[in-house]
């Protein structure tokens, strides 16, 4: 036939692909799959990411414990005072500012664990607890050292302390007794 | 807004570890039980459907409510994710609900699931930790029974609640569950054997506390019309409520009880609420069921009560949250019987989350498949024939009724429905 000839994709490929792609290989490599199980067939995934995480409006807390400073929040408008900062009000939604905390209060609830996440199961038996401060309505949560779980109790009188070198998360501030420590009597 | 009905169910049998089906499959397995309970509905009357699961961690699989969606020979039709912590299937089980009851869909569909057995359990504590401030609350030492711990001890504290209290919770529900075939766990414990399990986070020990799950669960909802055409017994769902608190519980403010109906404001004069001890997103939702259900006696309006015993304290700070005693007195009320088979009322006569396992995205909707059997009389006939734990009516004067509540984070996402008896 005479004139442009348009080839079809198919013979195309035909006339082209045997001898040009077949030596080429996907490169082999030895690095295996971990298998743990072949019925069904269970192989491990690793999963890790890093992220630039920004602490935004919270990074003032962050900074203040590193200066050894325990920032929370009062609102604008029905002063709400927060002893975890929170940029908005629960109470109301307004804004709030940054007000300076009290570095002793009381542990107002508490817990000693035993086991725990995967990140922190080698800190383990490590103390929780919530504190409660004079003229400020909410708590903070932070870990309590010092006392094992048969000596913590509600109501104990607790002092902040802060890491020399800052990680810049909330472990940066932890609490420790601030009267004498004695075998509980109650349960709590 | 329509009557809406729940006209069947399917559950999976929740395990530690299902490595033989995905949860595609899963929740087809519990989709296909369902089906075959109502065979009078054909497969292009479902209208759309709601998928839950928890975490996105677990599933390794981003849009995962599509790949069972697509299984179930559902698509092109709609259907979304609903997503709120441990209260995700009772999440999901209420968007189902405002599908019918808006007149949007005739039959909806609802299903989750979760795999928790994909990750050790370690790593899978700090999966369901993450659900907590990930600036102020996870990197404290993130784990959700220190959480509960914490809330367990103000809650002694404040009431005088004992850990053998607690313990007895986990009796019953694991007594109850010797007699439900779909339960993960068939224990026959004492108070002894809980409290002298390892100890997870004081006072919680190992058998306080829930364990993780594989499994799927699914709910047929539809309107007045269509359950008379296709279910020779369809359970009507006759109120829904959710409420919600701050994600920190360090947040919680400390103020005045939420009334419900039958209570006294000279009851609580000098209770500070909720602080840790109780859910005010429990007794939002509770309050708001109670209401569009005409409940008003609790007690006595009610006759049994499926809730999230993730933890046996938590069941205890529901009992108050539900109004079934007062705020302070949940751990005389276990000790009392009431909540017991046999009791005034029954709670979680499956055996709960505790016993029956807590395979998050999919429990809400275990909960409703358990209250759906009950209030059709159907124990037995899903059970092999056992049916010890089904439950009779308290009154002849009003139908069968139940309550099912369904709990996220440390109290953020709470669900209550109550389902009434057609028969
Ligand atoms: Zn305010």
């Amino acid at each position: 036939m005479p004139g442009k000839e348009v080839p079809s994709g198919k013979s195309a490929a035909k006339a082209q692909t045997k001898p040009r792609y077949d030596k080429i290989k996907l490169p082999e490599t030895d690095e295996g799959t971990m298998v743990f199980n072949l019925d069904p067939l269970i192989i491990k995934q690793h999963y890790a990411i890093d992220y630039l995480h920004s602490y935004a409006e919270d990074s003032p807390f962050f900074a203040g414990l590193a200066e050894g400073k325990l920032r929370g929040s009062e609102c604008i408008k029905c002063h709400y005072r927060y002893a975890t900062p929170r940029a908005c009000c629960m109470q109301c939604g307004k804004k709030t500012k940054w007000i300076e905390l009290p570095l002793a209060g009381r542990i107002h609830s508490w817990t000693t664990c035993y086991f725990g996440s995967e990140a922190f199961l080698k800190e383990t038996p490590f103390n929780l607890a919530l504190i409660e401060f004079d003229g400020i309505n909410t708590l903070l949560l932070t870990r309590l050292i010092g006392p094992t779980q048969e000596e913590m109790r509600v109501g104990m009188k607790v002092r902040a302390k802060f890491r020399r070198n800052s990680k810049f998360d909330p472990t940066d501030v932890y609490f420790v007794p601030d009267e004498p420590v004695a075998r509980r009597e109650g349960a709590v | 807004m329509r009557p809406v009905y729940m006209i069947s169910g399917g559950i999976t049998k929740f395990t530690k570890a299902n490595p033989r089906q995905s949860f595609r499959l899963m929740v087809k397995e519990s989709f296909d039980y369902a089906m075959h309970d109502v065979p009078k509905l054909r497969h292009d009357m479902i209208d759309g459907s709601v998928v839950s699961y928890f975490s996105d961690h677990f599933t390794r699989q981003l849009m995962a409510g599509i790949m069972a969606t697509d299984f179930l020979g559902l698509c092109p039709k709609p259907n979304k994710r609903v997503e709120g912590g441990g209260a995700t299937g009772g999440l999901c089980f209420q968007a189902a609900w405002e599908a019918v009851a808006s007149g949007r869909m005739n039959v909806c569909a609802a299903y989750g699931f979760e795999t928790m057995s994909h990750v050790n359990t370690w790593k899978g504590n700090e999966f369901i930790a993450l659900a907590s401030d990930t600036n102020f609350d996870y990197p404290v030492g993130g784990f959700y029974s220190g959480y509960y711990a914490m809330m367990a001890v103000r809650h002694m504290y404040e009431f005088g609640t004992t850990v053998e209290q607690m313990a007895m919770v986990s009796v019953k529900n694991h007594k109850n569950a010797l007699h439900n075939t779909w339960a993960q766990k068939h224990l026959d414990l004492t108070v002894e054997d809980v409290r002298k399990a390892p100890m997870v986070a004081y006072p919680l020990t190992l058998l306080d506390i829930c364990t993780m799950s594989d499994g799927a669960a699914c709910c047929l909802l539809a309107s007045e019309e269509v359950a008379a055409k296709v279910c020779a017994r369809p359970v009507k769902i006759i109120g829904v409520g959710c409420g919600t608190d701050a994600m920190r519980m360090a947040d919680r403010p400390h103020g005045n009880v939420i009334l419900l109906k039958h209570e006294e404001p000279s009851w609580y004069k000098n209770l500070k609420y909720p602080g840790v001890h109780s859910f005010r997103a429990g007794r939002m939702a509770t309050k708001l069921a109670y209401e569009q259900a005409g409940i008003e006696q609790p007690l006595e309006d009610l006759d049994f009560v499926e809730l999230h015993d993730a933890y046996t304290s938590s069941e205890i700070q529901t009992y108050e949250d539900m109004g079934l005693c007062r705020y302070g007195e949940g751990g005389k009320f276990i000790e009392s019987g009431a909540p017991a088979l046999k009791g005034k009322i029954p709670v979680n006569p499956s055996g709960g989350l505790i016993a029956c396992g807590h395979p998050v995205g999919a429990t809400g909707l275990m909960q409703a498949v358990f209250a759906f059997w009950q209030l059709q009389g159907a124990v037995a006939q899903h059970n092999n024939g056992d049916g010890a734990i089904q439950i009779k009516p308290k009154k002849k004067s009003r139908p069968l009724r139940g309550a099912i509540h369904s709990h996220a984070g440390t109290g953020t996402y709470v669900t209550v429905s109550i389902m009434e008896s057609t028969q």
